[in-house]
């Protein structure tokens, strides 16, 4: 098996580094891929069609809102697999003691107990302010879901797993996730029902009071950031819990 | 574009990631772990890729490096190879 | 030699992002541990991540005003002066002077589905660890072949 794996690993770099020489200098500005005409009229547009500086959010959400969409609903099937796989329904529970890992952490839980307390609420009104200025700066749905669910986490390995438990119980943070990616379907949904296309923000001038059309798709990439912060937040979490506990969801690191 | 950082931080990640697959301590490649994705971090974020950068230091080195240690916690500690 | 030099000096940034590939496939075959393999296979996939973000690099070229290599800080975001006319007239921007925004909102998605699938495989060690107790895979292989009748819950 190591010979096996040494020797299609060999070819196979010896076939990248065969197709390295025609690629293009590093940086070069006028390598296809930064000439063409898809990243210039998102480059160019993005201001014109939603009034949004920041035009990695604006591809993300508007121009590629189908596959943010897709990705969305993985995230949350994912954390659904984990939980079905962990997950030991009555019957056979054989408690098993893990040999290996003594975390003697007991002296130092003063200094990391002060700090965790601390440090999670302003962790978590910065992952607001990232979610929030996602249009004018880096940041968006994303990376502001994702550090809600790491000041979960912080939460609980500091403290107890149960603490943060009784904070977002299960049936909860699946709850909060399956409503993250209900959001960002819903309001594709609201812009077929008023008349056009699917995941086309236009139109939702007919319904926020007194918006333009440009200013209404703004509105709508803020909206479906909101439900991927909210699928991505619940679901880190709920991987956490699940599997620093075996699917059992009882004590925990 | 810096092109002396930019070997730095590669001949670094090279290492990062040839140390972490042959540590025999699964915590310790956990953590090596995360620094290669620090390292990737910094690498995105002098090639202007500010938003892939941001959300590589979240996910990475915050989130899935702790995914990591917390099934070392629940299996055993030490690989044969 | 020289002229060589002059073939891979210019692509040496490629050459380490395969050699990270090839280490993270080869870590995914030969090691027999489960989570030696799922970080090689997490670096496999951030190489990749890590090469397609370098195709969208933009280094300037030969702008209008500017010398070639200066990048006037490329991030793809519009400037705050600029943004007002760009409101209006789509011409207002330069598109040489940013980044592509195209391979930076692919790898967002890459990043997060690779952290989903990665949280997958590590459910799947835990139960593997549960049935077999041991999460090296010639230790699990001789024992699925020594029991093969034995059933596990659901």
């Amino acid at each position: 098996m190591r010979l096996f794996g040494l020797f299609a690993v060999l070819v196979t770099g010896a076939l990248l580094l065969y197709g390295v020489k025609d690629f293009p200098h590093y940086g070069a500005a006028d390598s296809p891929a930064n000439g063409g005409i898809v990243p210039r009229y998102y480059l160019e547009n993005t201001m014109k069609d939603a009034r949004v500086p920041n035009a990695v959010t604006t591809t993300l959400a508007d121009y590629r809102g189908y596959d943010t969409m897709f990705e969305t609903s993985v995230v949350f099937t994912a954390g659904v697999a984990i939980f079905a796989i962990l997950r030991v329904f009555g019957g056979d529970r054989n408690r098993h003691h893990p040999d290996s890992l003594r975390i003697r952490g007991d002296q130092f839980r003063i200094i990391v107990g002060t700090t965790s307390r601390l440090l999670i609420a302003p962790i978590q009104l910065f992952a607001l302010y990232v979610l929030a200025h996602g249009h004018h700066s880096p940041g968006g749905g994303f990376q502001g879901g994702v550090i809600i669910g790491a000041s979960f986490l912080l939460l609980s390995v500091a403290r107890n797993l149960g603490e943060s438990l009784t904070r977002l119980p299960e049936q909860r943070f699946f709850t909060l996730g399956a409503t993250g990616v209900l959001i960002y379907a819903g309001i594709g949904l609201l812009c077929l029902l008023l008349g056009h296309h699917f995941l086309d923000y236009r139109a939702l001038q007919h319904v926020l009071p007194g918006v333009s059309p440009e200013m209404a798709r703004s509105h709508g990439i803020l909206g479906v950031e909101i439900g991927v912060a909210i699928t991505v937040s619940s679901i880190m979490f709920a991987i956490y819990a699940n599997l620093s506990t075996r699917g059992e969801l009882k004590k925990g690191l | 574009m810096i092109w002396q950082f930019d070997t730095l931080i590669l001949l670094l990640l090279l290492v990062a990631a040839v140390v972490s697959l042959r540590l025999r301590d699964l915590l310790a490649a956990s953590v090596v772990f995360g620094i290669y994705s620090f390292l990737m971090c910094l690498l995105w974020a002098e090639m202007a890729a500010v938003d892939v950068a941001f959300t590589e230091a979240a996910v990475g080195a915050g989130v899935s490096a702790l995914f990591m240690i917390a099934t070392v916690y629940q299996t055993t500690r030490k690989s044969s190879d | 030699m020289h002229f060589l030099n002059e073939h891979i000096i210019p692509f040496f940034n490629y050459w380490i992002y395969v050699i990270i590939m090839m280490l993270g496939l080869h870590a995914m075959i030969v090691k027999r541990n489960l989570i030696k393999k799922l970080i090689g296979m997490s670096i496999f996939s951030t190489a990749i991540i890590l090469f397609y973000v370098s195709i969208g690099v933009n280094n300037g070229g030969d702008i209008q005003g500017g010398k070639p290599g200066e990048t006037h800080g490329n991030i793809p975001v519009i400037e705050h002066e600029l943004a007002q006319e760009a409101s209006h007239d789509p011409s207002t921007i330069d598109h040489r002077r940013y980044a592509n925004p195209l391979p930076h909102v692919l790898m967002l998605t890459a990043i997060v589905v690779g952290v989903a699938t990665l949280g997958v495989g590590l459910a799947v060690t835990l139960r593997i660890y549960r049935d077999y107790d041991s999460i090296e895979e010639d230790e699990i292989l001789a024992k699925i072949a020594a029991a093969p009748a034995r059933q596990t819950d659901d």
